[in-house]
């Protein structure tokens, strides 16, 4: 190890490659505090060429690699097994060009979600993906993440504003995939990339889509006595064929814990579920949406109030994006399930899931994206008391199943990182997981590119040792 | 790190707030130094991490805790970034203090650092002579040898320095009398500020008392890890502001400010007060193109950040103009431009980009060490504008 500690300090220099005990302490856990693994080094490379040679130098010493924006992944994907090496991308923060009339921005991956936003404003357009940790997490994490948020309902998730890649390959060759005029003939590998988790290489620059900032937005809430109502009220809205931007919902726990912070609002603590409702576009058809959204919601059983300027929409996001941290203050730790189902269970579902928190003696909050069936059940504990984490982890299966019985998926936009791959073959058989495996392979045929993740590991119990099955395939 | 490190019950003592933190991650993009290094050790998650770390005994207080502890500007922007309530300022003052009593702050620095903090800056016959000397220096020009001494401001002339008078009678209809806070390094440094407050602070019906007998608040002991030293000086204003006639107690620093707040509810920053009480509007015309920079320990420390900005508005021909993140640190932070000079020009450069596009006339801000970093970093970089105290412009207006 000591060195492939000396190869990496020659190439990044001793100031950005991290060995000390202490500074990889801080490295064993990302946004999961429930699964971690220390590093035996931390790199911060400044550029591509150094990601490459950072990675051939991994490779030639037969350490697996990790890429890592900031750490606000929810699925342990940024964490290193095997004693790998992270590549911390945070220094790769600049925007490295911005194209109004192209309307796309080409970005290093460090740069932070809400930046790039800050950063276009004045041509007019934004970054639609909005994920709750936008303030902080980087779009490098988003791309391999395939992270949405509260407005992918109507604009979509990181991988329908994706234009072009520049990659390192898991065995150092820099590649280009996509175009920035969104059309690449062939096979679509970007589409591959975005999501791969950072199992199939390490993305060093990402062009994305900018689109025009809409020029009218309102944000309605509906208050309602319990969350199966506003659900019911989600589905009347999605029904009648209204797209809003976003629709949530944040229950009553919830609604409390925010309340108590910075994040505060002013939303109603005495509210069984808060539904927020963002509608944008043209001004004239805004307005109408508007009213027809307050008639689903009154004919819900719901009162509606309407922010009343754009301070006070923002506030609305803010405790809406501050919810997760903001649980924090009921116990030292929080784990964020995410799962889908589709939309016309959501009533039923949720029950089940409050049931099984019920069950299992735990804290359990809802905020979640309820226009695309997105749930986030919360579950605070205290990861120091054993049996309260075997019980999470109890609870956290069956939600899993539930959803899956129901029709629904195992994640919806935290990926499946270490925390859900032996949770893959609910949903998937053989066949499939095979399928992604050779596509994987292609990519990383010796596994050294963030291994231990996505795949169950009863599968690949070779992959530990990947040089010992060679490069053929074997029957899995 | 086989063997499980000995935890005390000083280092035990950190645990509860460090349970605080779910590890979300909100605070990395608010952290100056996080943003500088990019190393999840020098954000104040990782900070916590290690404080949590060190306190269950999972990893011994050692130099990277140390060297990280003390790379943190305080500037506690994390504090109004975090959804779950971590008490950071706090947890970092209690850490610095575990750093300090394990005896890894021992370097030249550090010693300098805490002796000047415990013997000199709160005796205030000690800071004055060291100031006198400062004047000398600087008229002989020898100040520009002097690395740290290069950060300070032209001294005020002896008869500013001079003690203020006891009182102050508030003028026109008056609307309370309130107590000034004078501080060890405005009372110096910045005597003229502290004139001009209680000239603002009379101008709009406030009777201003100053008693004699108080001292150095202790924010930049405790900030440096020095509790014992901090609750002296807090005990001893205690008594001299004790059952005092007057609605507030008055400070201009907002280091102090958000210092003494927590011990004594009383405590008001200069335009908060005016604000809340509804400035006085000046009838003179200032037309200027103006910056306000936010004292961390402002916005952050104290949750004050609309009330400066409405008091200049208030001002005839003040244009206010925004420039980029005027919420983050400038890189001053109490004594850490002298003992990090390093982070704290990298810091300030960032600072000095966002001004410098925005080219103000005069920059605004409310805090000594603030006021020390921004004018030498702009006189450096060669800018135009001036740097002024909230209430000096205030002062101006009313003068004009």
């Amino acid at each position: 190890m000591s060195q492939l500690h000396a190869a990496l300090r020659a190439i990044v220099g001793p100031e950005a490659c991290l060995t000390r005990a202490e500074e990889l302490y801080v490295y064993e856990a990302d946004g999961l505090t429930v699964h971690s693994a220390r590093p035996s080094a931390v790199v911060l490379p400044a550029d591509t060429d150094q990601v490459a040679r950072v990675v051939r130098a991994c490779r030639a010493h037969g350490v697996p690699f990790v890429p890592r924006g900031a750490g606000t992944g929810l699925s342990g994907g940024a964490v290193a097994a095997d004693d790998g090496v992270i590549i911390e991308c945070s220094r790769m923060d600049r925007v490295l060009q911005i194209s109004g009339d192209d309307r796309l921005a080409v970005v290093q991956p460090g740069v932070v979600n809400a930046d790039l936003s800050k950063a276009v404003a004045h041509t007019g357009l934004f970054y639609a993906p909005d994920p709750s940790s936008q303030l902080a997490c980087t779009l490098g994490g988003n791309v391999a993440e395939n992270s949405g948020g509260p407005h992918t309902l109507k604009y979509g998730t990181t991988t329908n504003h994706v234009l072009a890649l520049e990659m390192v390959l898991p065995d150092g060759e820099v590649v280009r995939l996509g175009s920035r005029s969104g059309h690449a003939p062939g096979f679509d590998l970007v589409g591959a990339v975005v999501g791969g988790e950072g199992t199939l290489g390490i993305v060093t620059e990402i062009t994305v889509r900018l689109v025009p900032v809409p020029e009218s937005v309102e944000t309605l809430l509906g208050i309602f006595p319990d969350v199966v109502s506003a659900c019911r009220a989600v589905g009347a809205i999605t029904k009648s064929g209204l797209v809003p931007a976003a629709l949530e919902i944040v229950d009553r726990r919830t609604i409390e814990a925010v309340e108590a912070s910075v994040y505060a609002a002013g939303l109603p603590t005495d509210a069984g579920a808060v539904l927020i409702v963002e509608l944008d576009g043209p001004e004239a058809g805004v307005a109408r949406q508007v009213e027809r959204v307050r008639e689903f919601a009154l004919s819900h059983g719901a009162r509606v109030e309407v922010a009343r300027d754009e301070a006070e929409r923002q506030r609305f996001w803010r405790a809406r994006k501050g919810a997760f941290g903001a649980m924090g203050r009921l116990a030292p730790d929080l784990y964020v399930h995410d799962a889908v189902v589709p939309r016309a269970k959501l009533p039923e579902i949720l029950e089940r899931v409050c049931e099984i928190g019920d069950r299992y003696r735990l804290r359990l909050c809802n905020v979640f994206h309820a226009g695309d069936g997105n749930l986030h059940p919360n579950i605070c504990f205290d990861r120091r008391d054993a049996d309260e984490l075997a019980r999470v982890v109890a609870a956290g299966e069956e939600i899993l199943r539930t959803c899956v019985e129901a029709g629904g998926v195992i994640s919806g936009e935290h990926g499946i990182g270490t925390e859900k791959r032996e949770y893959m073959p609910l949903l998937f058989g053989e066949a499939d997981l095979d399928a992604m495996a050779r596509l994987r392979e292609s990519f990383d045929p010796e596994r050294v590119c963030n291994p231990g993740k996505v795949f169950p590991s009863t599968r690949f119990c070779v992959e530990s040792n990947p040089k010992a099955r060679g490069y053929d395939r074997v029957p899995l | 790190m086989s063997e499980t490190p000995a935890v005390t019950p000083e280092l035990a003592a950190l645990h509860p707030g460090t349970l605080d933190c779910v590890h979300c991650g909100m605070c990395l993009s608010s952290c100056p130094t996080y943003r500088e290094t990019g190393r999840e050790s020098s954000s104040p998650r990782g900070r916590i991490y290690l404080m949590r770390g060190v306190a269950e005994g999972a990893i011994p207080l050692g130099d990277v805790t140390a060297e990280e502890l003390h790379l943190c500007l305080g500037c506690r922007a994390c504090e109004t970034a975090c959804p779950s309530g971590v008490a950071y300022g706090e947890l970092l003052e209690r850490g610095r203090a575990a750093v300090a009593d394990a005896g890894l702050r021992n370097g030249l620095v550090g010693r300098l650092e805490r002796f000047a903090l415990r013997h000199v800056v709160p005796h205030r016959g000690r800071l004055r002579a060291l100031v006198d000397l400062t004047a000398i220096a600087q008229r002989l020009g020898l100040t520009r040898f002097i690395p740290p001494a290069r950060l300070l401001p032209r001294v005020p002339a002896r008869s500013t320095r001079a003690r203020l008078p006891r009182e102050f009678a508030a003028q026109g209809e008056r609307r309370g009398r309130v107590a000034l806070f004078e501080g060890c390094i405005m009372a110096e440094l910045f005597a003229d500020v502290n004139r001009a407050t209680a000239r603002v602070l009379a101008r709009n019906g406030f009777a201003v008392v100053v008693p004699p007998a108080q001292g150095c608040c202790g924010a930049l002991q405790a900030h440096a890890g020095d509790p014992k030293t901090a609750k002296r000086l807090e005990a001893h204003n205690a008594a001299v502001f004790e059952g005092g006639d007057f609605a507030a107690i008055v400070s201009n620093s907002a280091g102090c400010g958000a210092h003494q707040r927590p011990h004594d509810a009383r405590v008001r920053d200069v335009c908060e007060l005016l604000d809340e009480a509804g400035l006085r509007v000046p009838t003179g015309r200032l037309p200027l193109r103006v910056c306000y920079d936010d004292p961390c320990h402002l916005l952050h420390g104290q949750g004050v950040g609309d009330a400066p900005r409405r008091l200049l508005r208030a001002i005839d021909g003040v244009e206010l103009v925004d420039h980029a993140d005027p919420g983050s640190c400038c890189g001053a932070a109490g004594t850490y431009n002298v003992v990090q000079p390093e982070m704290s020009r990298a810091v300030l450069a960032r600072k000095l980009d966002a001004l410098a596009a925005a080219d103000p006339d005069v920059i605004v801000t409310g805090n000594p060490g603030c006021l020390m970093q921004l004018r030498a970093g702009a006189r450096e970089r060669g800018l135009r504008a001036e740097v002024l105290h909230p209430v000096e412009l205030l002062d101006r207006a009313y003068g004009a």
